[in-house]
């Protein structure tokens, strides 16, 4: 935790890399092409998204696109003997890694923000979640409203922690906000009474929902308070990667493939514990999959 | 490097619109102060106590402050924050464990991680007390009590006068570390500097210019503690003591 020469190391291995990086890179796919292999960023425990499963291989809806992506470079490229490298990120490096050429392409559950496309590039979108509460059955909360006076647990880091704060300023809720440091933590102090409620995106609360103790306790309230798209992410200013990446995504979109997907990672029991998350597509989802693009939300 | 710079992120205001980023770092800096600070007070009294203690002649009081080290200094930083965060609510009596758990989330935060640095920072006080008392002459401790002092009154006055100068040295390595252990407390939600910066990034997705500040920083508070505990050192040593100039 000394985070201090810790950042100094990191700074100094960017700086390297970054002198290395500009000599050659021009585009990511001549980049494959000469290495023979691409590196995925993959998250650790984005469940369905994109997770380890029990004996340690990398899975998820998130996943199983980038492995169609994959695909698509291997028959584009004729490169049927493509290496593919598997690199986990977090939610704070993810971006950084992208940029300085450790990962080629990343999907897991990065929603799409207007701050984050000064960095990076986005595909086409993949998911889209509404932020919305998590809270026990017989808490009596039924609403954004309800919680006014309590304590809101968040993740933090998440696009879920600045809108709770800002509803707070703008209702005079007089909400305690306590941010947790990833969901499993925000979902213990909701389980151990630190907090009423647990705002998340609500593909991953019904994710945490499915792993509690007993899930029938648990509930999924609130109107969403805003909706995010989830994209793959990819260096920026590389249009022969990116066209190839979003027409992948807009195939699987609207040839309906895309639903299959859906039906098996939110609909089924999913590994490791065969959960099954019962998780309803949002009409806005299916707005998005009749029309692919790249917007943040 | 495909990265764009931006260092007036830090002047440009939050979404909340009440500060601009650099006023995040400051907020964060001030917690972090407070935290190490304070921890570093209850280290040094805890484990000053306890450094004698584990010198004493009575086997059940050195016993006692070797097991309280053992503990301490065995058990990930980590591990022991989580435990005074999450475990200790639940051993209480129920109903006191809910009024901790539903009292402010800050203070119980802030009280948490100033309790688990405090005592953790103590157990090596503790060793680097003994250590100096230990590395005086032992005719120093017998002189005393021959002297008709009291045991506590050798130790007042004879003993730990130089034994405290000797390890002022690794204390200052003791007291950089506290604040660098403080980050610590961003894992159970505390916005301190560390986390202010992650917060940074989170929002602007600027991470260099977020790490870089905070770097700059944290070798800020470091530097003023090395001169701080330089000037100490130069005014508190003794002519004819180890650490001492030339008389």
């Amino acid at each position: 935790m000394k985070l201090s020469s810790l950042s100094v190391a990191v700074l100094g291995c960017l700086f390297l890399t970054g002198a290395v990086q500009a000599q050659e890179s021009t585009g990511t796919l001549k980049k494959i092409t000469q290495t023979n292999s691409i590196t995925l960023g993959h998250r650790e425990s984005s469940i369905p998204f994109s997770y380890y499963d029990d004996q340690q291989r990398v899975i998820g809806y998130s996943q199983e696109i980038a492995l169609k992506i994959v695909d698509a470079i291997k028959r584009d490229l004729k490169l049927p003997d493509l290496a593919v490298k598997l690199n986990p990120v977090t939610s704070q490096n993810r971006i950084p890694l992208i940029q300085n050429g450790t990962v080629d392409l990343e999907c897991g559950s990065t929603s799409n923000t207007v701050e984050r496309q000064q960095q990076v590039a986005f595909s086409n979108s993949i998911f889209v979640v509404g932020t919305r509460l998590l809270t026990r059955k017989d808490s009596g909360i039924s609403d954004f409203a309800d919680l006014a006076g309590k304590t809101v647990v968040t993740t933090a880091g998440t696009t879920s922690e600045r809108l709770i704060r800002k509803l707070n300023e703008e209702k005079k809720m007089n909400l305690r906000i306590v941010s947790a440091k990833d969901h499993g933590e925000s979902f213990l102090m909701l389980e151990t009474g630190r907090a009423v409620a647990f705002m998340m995106d609500d593909a991953l609360l019904y994710g945490e929902m499915a792993k509690a103790k007993r899930p029938g306790d648990w509930t999924v309230v609130g109107t969403p308070q805003s909706f995010e798209a989830y994209g793959c992410v990819l260096r920026k200013d590389d249009p022969e990667f990116k066209k190839l990446v979003d027409s992948t995504i807009a195939e699987l979109e609207t040839s309906g493939e895309v639903l299959k997907m859906y039906d098996k990672w939110l609909r089924n029991p999913i590994p490791p514990k065969g959960l099954n998350l019962n998780f309803p597509p949002s009409p806005e989802l299916i707005k998005l999959y009749g029309n692919p693009n790249d917007q943040a939300l | 490097m495909s990265y764009s710079w931006h260092w007036g992120v830090f002047l440009s205001p939050t979404p909340s619109g009440d500060a601009t980023y650099l006023g995040w770092l400051l907020q964060g800096l001030e917690w972090t102060l407070l935290l190490s600070l304070g921890a570093w007070v209850i280290a040094l009294l805890l484990g000053s106590l306890l450094g004698v203690l584990r010198t004493v002649p009575n086997r059940w009081l050195s016993g006692l402050a070797a097991a309280y080290v053992e503990a301490f200094r065995n058990v990930p930083l980590l591990v022991q924050l989580f435990s005074w965060y999450f475990v200790l609510p639940e051993l209480l009596p129920r109903a006191l464990g809910d009024a901790i758990k539903q009292s402010d989330p800050l203070t119980q935060q802030f009280v948490a991680a100033l309790l688990c640095l405090g005592c953790f920072t103590a157990a090596r006080v503790c060793e680097q007390v003994r250590s100096g008392l230990n590395s005086l002459p032992r005719g120093q401790k017998n002189a005393g009590l021959a002297m008709g002092l009291t045991l506590p009154q050798t130790y007042r006055y004879v003993l730990l006068p130089p034994a405290m100068r000797i390890i002022l040295p690794p204390l200052t390595s003791e007291f950089l570390n506290v604040f660098k252990n403080s980050a610590v407390a961003s894992t159970i939600g505390l916005i301190e500097l560390s986390r202010q910066s992650q917060q940074l990034v989170d929002y602007t997705a600027q991470a260099y210019e977020a790490f870089i500040a905070v770097t700059l920083l944290y070798v800020l508070i470091n530097v003023l503690v090395m001169l701080g505990m330089r000037a100490v050192e130069h005014r508190t040593r003794l002519p004819g003591h180890s650490g001492a100039r030339d008389v």
